[in-house]
């Protein structure tokens, strides 16, 4: 017999229905344990990041606004924007800064060249697929500070094969082939990672695209930039992003194979002479401040106006 | 490129470039490995293989208070900061994969920041406060930034490894009768073992790494870890080169990280590319 | 084994759209009962509810009698196949098997005893040791089914478990579930949006549209007897084919040609104005020179070119493009929205009629076609109700 739910001739509501697969789950306490959970789960790491990071942040603006010289402790004085007058004005500091930007941009525009090749290579070689990789990740894993050992003794002119093979002089001695070794050794440690970025970008690319293109027509390199390229994009623009930042904060190989002397310093190189060498904590403090600025800036600027995607916020997995 | 050449030739071409990139990524190690095993006396003559060899300098190291000081100080700070931080980043990750909560976006961003940031902004106020509270030259006072610059890399790497997860092995657990912690703990914990492995080899890696907080944070063997060691090493008396020194105390410290590469390639290589990569 | 009731459930969002609607239903013990719609139509919230994986906003759940709307899924005693199957990749076929039994601390006798027997019912013994990585889609569903029925459940909860298997085999595994549920005899509710297998496996169907029933019935009911335009629309494939009909002298207008109608009808139609719609299924055509002439005069008859014929051996389905206005209804556009054809060109429609394997048309013959006036149907677009419905029957439209 046929049942009849409510009238015949009714009409389901104009209440619009959410597709099901919406649908959250959960138990009979309802969202509210869920949530609970989820606080407190993320609640210790949120505890941490936030303790070590907001509190020394809104230190270090503070400090920043006080002339502080740990020499003299007690001249210890608020003096508001003094110290930022003082750094903006310095043509240290702004050689520095046209330092660290001239190291970003040429390794960065490097890195992703060779990046994208070493990607092609580890993921298409026909052998020795493991090897290949594994001996792409010594550069990533190796400490920064060996391999600018390794690279300084190299260029030292008698110690070093490379100083023996390329040049006559002291090439760590001079202001341009030291920042072109500097850039060297930046590369030769990144460009790995920028590799398994991009390679990430280059897993997603739909073999399907690639045969339909070539029956199209498209030429190897047709294929590439057409069909691969525009596909990789948000993985490009993530590397891109990332490696930025990192370049921006270069260190590590400076001061092991310069120590910043013939005016090779980066900001952060700046910043740490002033602070532990200098033990001023006011200068230190505003160059810390100044390069977190700049940092956000080159960040906005990817996310707002390339559209980089931040990793890790997408809902899927989720039902 | 779509249609995959196997030919004698393709595989010959494929060899030449392998064999390029194993030379250009080792050629550093190598070197530096050579550099360790040279006599004094040789140390300068510029050639890549020693013509002499000799295990003096490994010798030296490590009947020096310093290395072996700095070695003990980067393993223990490292482990510790890692398991650390991989405890904390698994809840945080499995709550942001799996839970829906308000302030999910605001961690996830948080923790973008972090990763961002410039960490020399951070020394200046750390050195102040770690001064003040006395944990500068401490463990803490180092194993503190670990942890916060390693969560966003822990929590980043695991979230995508529980995203991979599916969703209906945890109703299916619930509705064969396990509670939500059974479901977690049964069902999927041991999925996500790999992901937390990858993730401590990142952070390890990370903490292992480390150059500016090493050298900011500390100030004597109490916990001065290895790359800072380095840097401040003298040789075996005040006059000696300590090229020879150095470059063996770098190999020691470059070995456990070639073994975590050599066995966990594959792990790394996924974690890094979020498992859109595979073997 | 259990009875389910569903009284006045309703699942509402917090932002206020109704996922349910009043969804009442009595399932009798051991009944085999599907739920079919559209996506988006409510069912898959539903068996979540039925399973408390969802909450119920309003309404009564009662399994064999008692309440159970706050109750936690694993105090429910039913268990579920999910579309994925959603076996633990970790754990081998046995492993998957045991777990729900360990989950209840049965002894190690026991749950290899239970194990052991499910796996003879499923034909799984062979793969006991086997991981769900090294099985084929089919032997996963089998194991997804296994592990449901070692508890020896109330009830059966299904989510499209069917959906993932190729073709050949969903009918294979379609006389595998219909077997094994008549072997157990436990309650079962199953959902599907495939209507093929609502009709073949359901002791009762339950045909689901934004939330709300449209009809309850055994299969060969909503196929004879359809309430309205959707349930006439979404059962039996191909589908009914459906026309602009108008009222005119007493008679009913459409574009192959003019239908007497009876009085009862009239009656009917009396109350409603404007157009209609007819509905006929493609087997209540046929080739007019194949009817008896004792039958011929129970139908009308028209002329037309065929565009085109599908020789299926069994039958001949003829395709016939009508002219005129195309029978339009808001059901009948979601219909069309499900399949996918609501982006095709169409002036005028298609007509689909079945043939018997016997007739000879050809593509471009003009074909005479007879139309079984007693099986037709009439419906009112602007409510959907099938209006040559009496007393739950429908007489044609001669009565």
């Amino acid at each position: 017999m046929t049942t009849q739910i409510g009238q015949t001739a009714e009409k389901p509501t104009t209440h619009r229905v959410r597709a099901e697969k919406k649908a959250k789950v959960h138990l009979s306490e309802g969202k509210k344990a869920e949530r609970k959970l989820g606080w407190m789960l993320c609640a210790p790491a949120a505890i941490v990041m936030l303790a070590v990071t907001a509190y020394p942040i809104i230190y270090s603006v503070w400090l920043s606004f006080q002339r502080f010289d740990l020499k003299f402790p007690d001249q210890r004085e608020f003096i508001g924007l003094g110290n930022y007058v003082t750094v903006l004005s310095n043509q240290y500091w702004w050689t520095a800064f046209g330092i660290t930007a001239l190291i970003t941009v040429v390794t960065v525009a490097v890195e992703l060249v060779l990046g994208m090749a070493l990607a092609w290579i580890m993921f298409r070689t026909l052998i020795a697929r493991g090897l290949v990789r594994t001996a792409a990740l010594i550069p990533y894993g190796i400490v920064t500070v060996v391999a600018a050992f390794s690279w300084k003794y190299a260029w030292t002119p008698g110690t070093g094969y490379l100083a023996k093979l390329f040049t006559d002089g002291a090439p760590l001695t001079e202001r341009a082939s030291s920042l072109a070794i500097i850039m060297l050794a930046e590369i030769w440690k990144t460009t790995p990672f920028m590799a398994l970025l991009l390679m990430a970008g280059l897993a997603l690319v739909p073999e399907d695209l690639l045969k339909a293109a070539s029956m199209d027509g498209a030429s190897g390199w047709q294929r590439f930039t057409k069909v691969m390229l525009p596909v990789m994009k948000p993985a490009i623009l993530v590397a891109l992003l990332f490696r930025t930042l990192d370049a921006f904060r270069v260190f590590d190989n400076i001061y092991v194979l310069t120590a910043g002397s013939n005016n090779t310093s980066s900001v952060s190189m700046l910043a740490y002479n002033n602070l532990i060498r200098g033990l001023n904590l006011g200068i230190g403090s505003t160059m810390s401040v100044l390069i977190f600025i700049a940092v956000a800036i080159i960040a906005f600027v990817f996310v707002k106006l390339f559209g980089t995607a931040a990793p890790g916020s997408s809902d899927e997995g989720r039902r | 490129m779509a249609v995959i050449d196997q030919s004698a030739g393709a595989r010959w071409r494929w060899s030449v470039l392998d064999l390029v990139v194993i030379v250009f990524a080792l050629i550093p190690v190598l070197w530096i490995a050579s550099l360790s095993f040279k006599t004094p006396a040789t140390i300068t003559d510029g050639n890549f293989i020693p013509r002499e060899w000799t295990l003096e300098n490994y010798r030296n190291i490590f009947n020096t208070d310093q290395f072996v000081r700095a070695l003990i100080n980067s393993i223990g700070i490292g482990l510790i900061s890692t398991l650390v931080a991989v405890v904390l980043g698994t809840m945080a990750a499995y709550a942001i994969a799996r839970l829906d909560f308000p302030g999910k976006g605001l961690l996830i961003g948080i923790s973008l920041l972090i990763a961002m940031f410039p960490q020399v902004s951070l020394v200046s106020p750390l050195f102040e406060i770690e001064r003040s509270i006395g944990l500068f030259d401490t463990w803490p006072g180092l194993i503190l930034p670990y942890i916060t610059f390693g969560l966003p890399l822990a929590i980043y790497t695991l979230s995508a490894f529980f995203r991979q997860i599916p969703w209906d092995l945890e109703k299916a657990a619930k509705m064969d009768g396990a509670t939500q912690g059974q479901a977690f703990r049964r069902v999927i914990a041991p999925l996500a073992a790999p992901g937390v492995v990858t993730t401590a080899i990142l952070v390890f890696i990370f903490c292992w790494n480390d150059f500016l907080f090493a050298i900011s944070l500390t100030s004597t063997e109490r916990s001065r870890t290895v790359p800072a060691a380095l840097s401040f090493f003298q040789g075996a008396s005040q006059f000696e080169d300590p090229t020879g020194a150095i470059s063996a105390a770098a190999v020691i410290i470059t070995i456990p990280i070639i073994l975590f590469v050599l066995f966990f390639q594959r792990r790394i290589v996924s974690g890094l590319t979020s498992g859109a990569v595979k073997g | 084994m259990a009875d389910i009731v569903l009284d006045k459930v309703t699942k509402a969002f917090p932002d206020g759209t109704l996922a349910v609607q009043g969804f009442n239903l009595e399932i009798a013990d051991g009944e085999f009962v599907i739920l079919v719609g559209p996506s988006g139509c409510g069912k898959s919230t539903t068996l979540n509810m039925i399973a408390g994986l969802e909450d119920i906003t309003s309404g009564e759940l009662r399994i064999d009698g008692k309440l159970v709307n706050d109750k936690a899924p694993r105090d429910r005693d039913i268990a579920m196949v999910f579309q994925s199957y959603a076996l633990y990749p970790n754990m081998t076929v046995r492993e998957n098997m045991a777990f729900p039994l360990k989950l209840a601390k049965m002894s190690k006798e026991e749950i290899d005893r239970k194990v052991d027997e499910a796996a003879k019912v499923l034909e799984l013994t062979a793969l006991l040791d086997r991981k769900p990585a090294n099985l084929s889609g089919g032997q996963r569903q089998r194991v997804a089914m296994g592990r449901a029925i070692v508890r020896s459940p109330k009830a059966f909860l299904m989510d499209e478990p069917l959906s993932n298997l190729d073709a050949k085999l969903r009918v294979q595994m379609r006389t595998v579930v219909s077997r094994l549920q008549r072997r157990l005899g436990t309650t079962t509710v199953y959902v599907t949006h495939d209507q093929t297998e609502a009709m073949t496996l359901g002791d009762r169907v339950v045909i689901m549209r934004a939330g709300a029933i449209q009809q309850v019935g055994e299969p060969q009911e909503l196929y004879d007897y359809p309430n309205n335009l959707f349930v006439a629309g979404f059962i039996g494939s191909p589908s009914m084919n459906f026309l602009v009909a108008s009222v005119s002298d007493g008679k009913l207008r459409t574009a192959l040609g003019d239908f007497p109608l009876g009085k009862r009808v009239r009656g009917a139609l009396d109350s409603t104005a404007g157009d209609l719609i007819v509905g006929i299924r493609p087997e209540h055509f046929e080739d007019a020179s194949l009817i008896e002439d004792s039958i011929r005069q129970r139908g009308v008859e028209f002329e037309a070119p065929a565009d085109l014929v599908e020789s299926m051996g069994s039958d001949k389905y003829v395709y016939f493009t009508v002219e005129g206005e195309k029978a339009s209804a808001a059901e009948l556009e979601e219909l069309a929205a499900d399949v996918g054809s609501s982006d095709l060109p169409a002036s005028g429609s298609n007509l689909v009629c079945r043939f018997s394997a016997e007739s000879r048309v050809k593509e471009g013959d003009t074909a005479r076609v007879w139309i079984n006036l007693d099986k037709i149907h009439l419906f009112d677009p602007s409510t959907g109700r099938n209006i040559t419905l009496h007393e739950g029957r429908a007489s044609g439209v001669t009565a």
